[in-house]
């Protein structure tokens, strides 16, 4: 009877606690790496502790870590669903899929998936203009390299990563005709042994830039330890890296937009849209270029950024031509939106297939 | 001395290098299992071993004592597993999960502070006279003092299980541990001992991916090594010199094809990257084949004295 009574008045008292606390909304956040992995994830994290920041106690919000891309990812979802979520962020492009099946059977529920191009009434998408940055990158490799050959390590063969790797190729080119790319698909995100193999792949093979865009600092430790290797951070500054190997870095700044789609659930304006932005609105920023580039570079570097910023040059910017030599893009024209968000095509000079 | 653009003594050196943290973690799991126990915590023994060996190694600057610690580490962290299972009888499958969910959150606890700070990494010892060889002097004798260590621990393993006493004692009560105990040999005690040896080894096998493969602290860096070491033990059928060869056979591969990738080469990875574990499967497939399949008799089966 006394542990029956202690019980029910400890339930009581969780309940009441609870309801003092309780938020107005629940927002969750689904993860594809760790929140440590130094990139991608910690940067989505930095994102949701902005929306803590902002509204406190007003908002409450639940994450999880490590959710496989899958279906896996889709037991996720609905368990926040089923604890109340209000929005959820599903913060990786495996996600896509997962994401519209399971905001098919919450319909109450708003959905935000990053990176993807499949929306719905209750399913939003935002990405950054990452490639924007990668200009700035393949600029600064162009420049930089010895030997010529630039070694960049991708996760997976999507359009997000094949814009990355021809934005970094064409303005690598346009300074430095002798360049070539050599491409390691990790077929992961996240696993830093791997994605350390892959970087020391690459400098054996002599490459001396290694771009990355798999989340976890492992390619800058390799680099690091390699010597004479140049390398860039990767969704998060990696400043710890600088001020060689890393020189610079694109760093995605989520916190902004996560407030504004927060605020608008509280206000009860959301509705279903599409953003993609970059360097100009502040999602994409560039990492300080480090010491270790000569000033002249570094001033080419960030006029480059700037004209990327204010709109007056865009990365994909005529004549281009797919790799196979067909024709893509006349003199002075300019890639839409559409064709880059379902790129899967290499531009002209890049060696090798994309794996299908 | 260039095949399809990929320099072969690199190429080694590096398989060598990449496959060490799961030799080690093999061949502890080797010994664990010859005793008749089946740990599946292996991962998580590994990564605690990552964060402790990182984190004394920072603080000491000096990486032989994180390794030391490490090893330490990951053998305390099995000793809960070996209680639970040994003492309390607890599911041995359910328990090496869980010890692997525990291993993973104490260090990323524990590990919070220390990522994205730089540790001191092992030198290559570059073995006098040895390592002055053309091709095989890089290939084989400049490596870090671990590698070695690594392959010596394969030899020793070997050795204790084939030639002594203590070796035969241990595979008796993996065999069959009623017999055992009935000639009077404490299974208990001598299955403890197999887990805290397989949790030093796996501790050390994790040291040396944060103190040398990679080297950093990142959360869930071992990111499924473990599991990996698990199908390496199957596919040496629980002999150790086999499991020298899977663990170079699957660090190899994976070195292999980031290189052929990096050299241009147009080779479908999916295929080489799924090759071990097709191999292994093979394996199990040959070897149930002949009506031995070389597991330890009593592996995973609780023991009670009563029984």
């Amino acid at each position: 009877m006394k542990l029956k009574s202690i019980l029910t008045s400890a339930i009581a008292a969780v309940a009441l606690g609870t309801a003092a606390i309780a938020a107005d909304i629940k927002v969750g956040f689904v993860y594809v790496g760790p929140v440590g992995d130094g990139g991608w994830t910690y940067e989505h994290d930095q994102g949701r502790k902005a929306v803590v920041e902002a509204f406190g106690d007003r908002v409450e919000t639940i994450y999880q870590e490590s959710v496989p891309e899958g279906a896996d990812s889709e037991r996720v979802m609905t368990q926040m669903a089923l604890q109340g979520a209000d929005l959820i962020f599903t913060t990786s492009f495996g996600y896509m899929d997962p994401t519209i099946n399971v905001a098919k059977k919450f319909p109450n529920v708003k959905f935000e998936h990053a990176t993807g191009y499949k929306r719905a009434d209750n399913v939003s998408t935002y990405s950054a203009r990452f490639y924007e940055g990668r200009a700035v990158q393949g600029h600064i490799a162009g420049k930089m390299t010895k030997t010529n050959k630039i070694g960049y390590i991708g996760s997976f063969p999507i359009p997000e990563v094949i814009r990355g790797i021809n934005s970094a190729y064409i303005h690598a080119k346009k300074v430095n005709p002798d360049v070539e790319f050599n491409i390691v698909w990790a077929y992961t995100w996240f696993d830093p042994a791997k994605e350390a193999d892959a970087a020391n792949a690459l400098i054996e093979q002599g490459c001396d830039v290694v771009l990355q865009h798999t989340d976890s600092t492992a390619p800058q430790a390799a680099a690091e330890k390699a010597g004479n290797v140049i390398t860039f951070g990767q969704a998060s500054d990696m400043a710890e890296f600088g001020p060689l190997p890393r020189v610079s870095s694109i760093i995605d700044d989520w916190g902004p937009y996560y407030v504004a789609r927060t605020q608008a659930v509280l206000d009860g304006t959301w509705t279903s849209m599409d953003t993609w932005d970059g360097i100009g609105p502040g999602m994409v920023k560039i990492g300080e270029i480090s010491s270790a580039v000569p000033a002249d570079i570094k001033a080419e570097a960030e006029a480059l950024r700037d004209a990327l910023g204010s709109g007056e040059y865009h990365a994909f910017t005529g004549p281009l031509n797919k790799q196979d030599g067909t024709p893509w893009l006349a003199a002075g024209e300019t890639a839409d939106d559409g064709t880059l968000a379902g790129m899967n095509f290499y531009v002209e000079g890049l060696t090798g297939t994309i794996p299908q | 001395m260039d095949l399809l653009g990929i320099n072969p003594v690199l190429l080694i050196a590096s398989l060598m290098v990449s496959a060490t943290p799961i030799l080690l973690a093999a061949i502890g799991e080797t010994v664990v299992e010859k005793s008749g126990v089946l740990n599946l915590g292996v991962e998580g023994m590994m990564i605690v071993g990552a964060v402790v060996g990182f984190i004394t190694a920072v603080n000491t600057e000096n990486p032989a004592i994180g390794f030391v610690t490490a090893a330490i580490a990951g053998a305390l962290l099995s000793t809960i597993f070996a209680t639970l299972v040994l003492y309390l009888k607890s599911n041995q499958v359910a328990t090496g999960l869980g010890l692997t969910l525990v291993g993973l959150g104490i260090s990323a606890l524990l590990g919070k502070p220390y990522e994205g700070i730089k540790s001191p990494t092992l030198q290559s010892l570059d073995i006098p006279i040895l390592s002055d060889i053309p091709i095989f002097g890089r290939m084989l004798f400049s490596h870090d003092a671990m590698v070695y260590v690594s392959i010596l621990i394969v030899g020793l393993v070997w050795y204790t299980l084939k030639y002594t006493r203590v070796g035969l004692v241990l595979r008796a009560v993996g065999e069959n541990h009623d017999a055992a105990h009935a000639l009077g040999y404490k299974v208990i005690r001598i299955r403890f001992l197999a887990i805290m040896f397989g949790g030093a080894c796996s501790g050390l096998g994790g040291a040396y991916i944060s103190l040398v493969r990679v080297p950093q602290w990142t959360e869930g860096m071992t990111a499924g090594a473990g599991w990996i070491a698990l199908a390496i033990v199957v596919f040496a059928s629980w002999k150790p010199w086999r499991t020298l060869i899977g663990a170079y056979l699957f660090g190899g591969i994976t070195v292999l094809q980031l290189n052929l990738q990096a050299a241009g080469v147009a080779i479908p990875v999916e295929y080489l990257s799924m090759s071990p574990f097709l191999i292994t499967i093979a394996v199990l497939v040959i070897i149930s084949a002949r009506g031995n399949q070389g597991a330890p008799a009593s592996l995973g089966r609780p023991f009670h004295a009563s029984n």
